[in-house]
């Protein structure tokens, strides 16, 4: 019993970690009301699914109970000489691109969010619903 | 290397480059930023009817981005998928921006020309780039330009847009994010990104839960992405209010481009044998059958006019997810496999851009969005209603037009895989369509032209007896693709008794693996 826990649980901590993220980011967006607080539950949902990616890269860490042994993939002579295990730098690299995605896509989202601020008056999506749905019987 | 081997990445390149050199020059000048967008688009529509040639008769295309080879550069692959695919795209693009240059000199402001060409010409690269990368990585990011362009142009009018496009925006990027996390799923267990790469290595794997919820999680990410029925809310708001042109490239091009990201992962990165482990397509059948009666019956419902249209996309979605529902269960090549989901693809383009375009022509003229106020508009607006009528018939289904073709083939296709439920339900579809169409036709031509309806707001040009035609820029683009409605149902139809139906979709069977199922 012990040993699937730390097996399953501790040594994959980080993976637990971002499905909690991520859980939490979908929740945020999907129950909100706020226009603005579910843009903060996409962010963090897409923050989620980055660090699922960023301890992707992290090989060494299943090898050993706990311990983490991949360094970052800087190539030193003395760290070839030693035997370290490098982390896999290209999901951190794809992450890279997918944080600029993330940061255009709240740009834009905050853009719209101001605009309809300014149309309407609120950023509560009832109100605005309710707003158009008077707009609609006009 | 050959310089037409080049041409898929100089597409997408020369794309992106324009796009911004739209926004220099438009400081200069802002008459030229249209024609930059035109000229770009048209020869990149040369281009790829070049691509498509040679890729029918020498074979793929592979390009290697900066000379690294493939598992770890990116790799653009245009087989004859892709090329198919990429025709549609830059074609009704090239229709969209004809018609946008008037459409939006008379209803954007004028200091928003440049940046909306700019994003438009952007959008063009970006859908170019989805259709011929192959890589899955090098997919997400293209389809977020995709994306990103797309909200801005929809809300580019302001007012109600703004909530419909926020709406796209939030379920537009949670999908998305699903598709990276599926990706992500794959990488963990093949350590690749490369498309065919991924395909050699995923067989051993095939029974392991990992690759199942990866397929899944790409699976609901393309179907929000394609307004796959119970993922479409975001579709409605977003087609009815966006500018026209752009609910027709939405309609006509957009959801159809990630219909085709589905059909590559599934079929390139997965393959036929996997998709047969599980009824994951027997299942999307069914939900593309509720798909088409449920969008038929909401069209019916509704009162205005690009709405109506709207559903009736989410109607025609069904159409093209039935046929590659079916794909995997056709038994013989003839009929079987994509060719009727591909055909479709290429028919709902043709059928609804031509119908977002006239039902913005009567926005740009009369300001008329309700369907009750076109009353009388087939007298004054002879040529429009003229090509709304056949773009209309086109979708109910009558001989020898495109959306009869589609009909043809989709009733082999049910034959060949033995389903005969889908056949009470097509024809149950096309008389919905009769319904909701024959409504509209009979307000435009058959109700006496409301002095009363809609003159009071243009009383200038009330002239008795004056044609109210749109200018000729916008109406070009709409007769072309009302007749295109003809003319390639009659080119479809006369292919049929050749053995081995149309080259390119039978080179696109063959690619896969498709249509000889022996159960």
């Amino acid at each position: 019993m012990l040993e699937w826990f730390v097996q399953e649980v501790f040594e994959k901590y980080n993976f637990w970690t971002a499905i909690f993220i991520i859980l939490i980011g979908i929740y945020a967006t999907i129950a909100k009301g706020n226009l603005l607080k579910k843009l903060i539950g996409l962010s963090i949902f897409q923050t989620g699914i980055f660090l699922f990616y960023i301890s992707l890269g992290d090989i060494g860490s299943l090898a050993n109970w706990g311990l983490r042994t991949a360094t970052p993939p800087i190539l030193w002579e003395e760290g070839v000489e030693l035997g370290y295990v490098y982390a896999n730098p290209l999901p951190h690299v794809l992450m890279l691109t997918g944080i600029v995605v993330s940061a255009a896509t709240t740009g834009v989202a905050l853009a719209l969010v101001v605009r309809m601020y300014q149309e309407y008056g609120t950023i509560e999506e009832d109100e605005i619903m309710r707003k158009e749905m008077e707009l609609d019987q006009r | 290397m050959l310089l037409v081997e080049q041409f898929p990445v100089l597409i997408v390149t020369t794309g992106v480059f324009a796009g911004y050199t739209i926004l220099i020059a438009g400081l200069v000048n802002r008459k030229s930023c249209a024609y930059i967008f035109l000229s770009v688009v048209f020869s990149h529509l040369i281009m790829s009817l070049f691509i498509l040639h040679h890729v029918l008769t020498v074979g793929t295309i592979h390009y290697w981005l900066g000379g690294w080879r493939p598992p770890w550069g990116i790799e653009y692959v245009v087989d004859a998928l892709n090329a198919y695919i990429l025709v549609i795209v830059l074609f009704l693009s090239l229709m969209a921006g004809l018609y946008a240059k008037r459409y939006e000199e008379h209803k954007l402001e004028e200091r928003k020309h440049v940046t909306y060409f700019t994003l438009f010409q952007l959008l063009v690269a970006g859908l170019c780039g989805v259709v011929v990368t192959g890589d899955v990585f090098n997919m997400y990011v293209l389809s977020e330009i995709v994306a990103l362009t797309a909200y801005a142009l929809i809300a580019s009018p302001g007012g109600r847009t703004l909530k419909a496009s926020y709406n796209y925006l939030v379920m537009g990027s949670v999908g998305i994010c699903f598709y990276l996390l599926g990706i992500g799923f794959l990488y963990s267990v093949t350590g690749t990104l490369n498309m065919a790469d991924m395909r050699i290595l995923l067989p051993p794997l095939y029974q392991n839960r990992l690759v199942f919820v990866a397929y899944a999680l790409i699976l609901v990410g393309f179907s929000i992405k394609m307004a796959l029925i119970p993922l479409h809310t975001w579709l409605p708001d977003a087609h009815a209010f966006a500018p026209s042109e752009i609910s027709a490239m939405l309609s006509g091009i957009i959801i159809e481009v990630y219909t085709y990201a589905f059909i590559r992962i599934s079929f390139s990165v997965f393959t036929v044998d996997f998709l047969r482990l599980l009824p994951i397509f027997d299942i999307i059948s069914w939900i593309a059958a509720i798909a088409i009666i449920y969008g038929s019956v909401l069209a019916i419902a509704q009162i205005n006019l690009k709405r109506m249209l709207a559903y009736s996309s989410v109607s025609q979605m069904g159409y093209i997810m039935l046929g590659v529902g079916l794909s995997i269960s056709t038994r013989s090549a003839l009929w079987g496999g994509l060719t009727p989901a591909l055909m479709h693809i290429l028919n709902h383009a043709l059928m609804k851009g031509c119908l977002f375009l006239v039902a913005g022509a009567f926005i740009y003229k009369f300001n008329a969005w309700n369907i009750t106020d076109l009353r009388g508009l087939g007298r004054k607006m002879p040529w429009t209603c003229g090509a709304f009528v056949l773009a209309a018939i086109s979708m109910i289904g009558v001989p020898p037009s495109v959306g009869f073709v589609t009909k043809v083939y989709l009733i082999f296709a049910f034959v060949e895989a033995g389903n005969f439920i889908f056949m009470a339900i097509l024809l149950l579809s096309a008389l919905l369509n009769l319904v909701y169409f024959w409504r509209v036709i009979e307000i435009l031509y058959m109700r006496p032209g409301g002095e009363e309806g809609h003159s009071e707001h243009h009383a200038e040009h009330a002239a008795p007896g004056k044609s109210e035609e749109i200018p000729l820029f916008m109406l070009i683009p709409v007769v072309t693709l009302a007749s295109l409605c003809m003319i390639m149902g009659i080119v479809w139809l006369t292919e049929i008794p050749i053995v081995g139906a149309i080259p390119i979709l039978d080179n696109v069977n063959k690619l896969f693996g498709l249509g000889a199922y022996t159960p």
